[in-house]
């Protein structure tokens, strides 16, 4: 069998996406995995499909809501302190894979932080998918050894008076930070103060600021 | 020692060995297979944080028994100067992270 010799591309089809790459071993592994699940009737082709629909639906706005949330109302606050997982389900976020959820509170005396040293726990549900440096071996092993040089590269400076926890999210719970509520936004409504809470503030690798301003500026 | 709040149903799980406050040394063994307590706390003493739930213990779920085998997991904190003796001596820092009670003996 002959290969068209016309077609070997120095040209691009404008809309057409490239073919992905050929299944690696761990790729291929679950998809035989899941095959055979699905042929032996425990999961269905559906069901699988839609958890990865409700993963893929998970966002750091959900964990910016509880932030907001804890902001604003004390009692609520203290229920999330006291049980991450049942607060968050009080907001209608559900802990879909059964995880623990502990949320750790920045004061002006201690500063948390969350790593996962052995592979990449998250708390998923009220997060989503973790950033790729979540996941890198840098970030793993320096974390727990030098935060402070760590968080001074992701440009956090906290003064040597306040205290770092650093949680290493290693087993069965995971790990939400609640950042201080910065100065200056008694003003705001809880819908605008979730709008300041970022994804790397609730990770405790930053802080949240007052005001998104500054991150936009230059890029008009 | 005050467990109350802290989630533990001490009437339908068999009691902790350990209490909030306690000293413990992370066990030292390295033995094949799937653990969850890495090498940079073994060895180390810390304090117990907090006092889980049971879980089912991950050395056996790893191999596929899913079923009957539960540890008590804690949090434990440690300073940092006792991980790392590098680490600068005047910092109150912490690490804190969930260990299996059959990883610790009392320090």
């Amino acid at each position: 069998m002959t290969v068209p010799d016309h077609h070997d591309h120095d040209h691009a089809h404008p809309g057409v996406t490239k073919d992905e790459e050929p299944y690696g071993y761990y790729a291929t592994l679950e998809l035989a995995v899941r095959e055979l699940l699905i042929e032996a009737g425990l999961i269905t082709t559906d069901e699988h499909r839609r958890q990865i629909e409700i993963l893929d639906s998970r966002s750091p706005v959900l964990g910016a809501k509880v932030v907001a949330r804890a902001w604003t109302d004390p009692e609520f606050k203290k229920r999330l302190l006291a049980d991450g997982s049942a607060a968050c389900e009080e907001l209608g976020i559900t802990m879909y894979d059964g995880a623990h959820l502990i949320v750790h509170e920045n004061t002006d005396q201690v500063h948390n932080m969350v790593v996962c040293t052995l592979c990449s726990c998250y708390p998923r549900p009220v997060l989503g998918l973790p950033p790729d440096w979540y996941k890198n071996k840098q970030y793993r092993a320096r974390a727990v050894k030098e935060p402070r040089a760590v968080l001074k590269e992701f440009g956090t400076t906290i003064p040597d008076e306040v205290s770092i926890h650093v949680h290493d999210s290693n087993a069965n719970m995971r790990y939400l930070i609640l950042p201080l509520r910065p100065a200056g936004t008694e003003h705001l409504t809880e819908e605008e103060l979730a709008g300041l809470v970022t994804r790397d503030a609730m990770i405790g690798v930053t802080v949240v600021k007052s005001s998104l301003v500054q991150t936009n500026r230059g890029q008009a | 020692m005050n467990v109350e709040g802290l989630g533990v149903d001490l009437a339908k799980s068999s009691s902790p060995a350990f209490l909030v406050n306690d000293l413990v040394k992370i066990k030292n063994k390295t033995p094949v297979g799937h653990y969850r307590t890495p090498f940079y706390v073994r060895g180390k003493t810390g304090r117990i944080e907090r006092i889980l739930d049971e879980f089912i213990n991950p050395e056996e779920e790893a191999y596929g028994k899913n079923v009957g085998s539960k540890v008590r997991l804690y949090r434990v904190s440690f300073a940092q100067q006792e991980l790392w003796p590098e680490y600068h001596s005047a910092s109150l820092d912490q690490l804190q992270i969930e260990i299996s009670e059959h990883w610790l003996e009392p320090a």
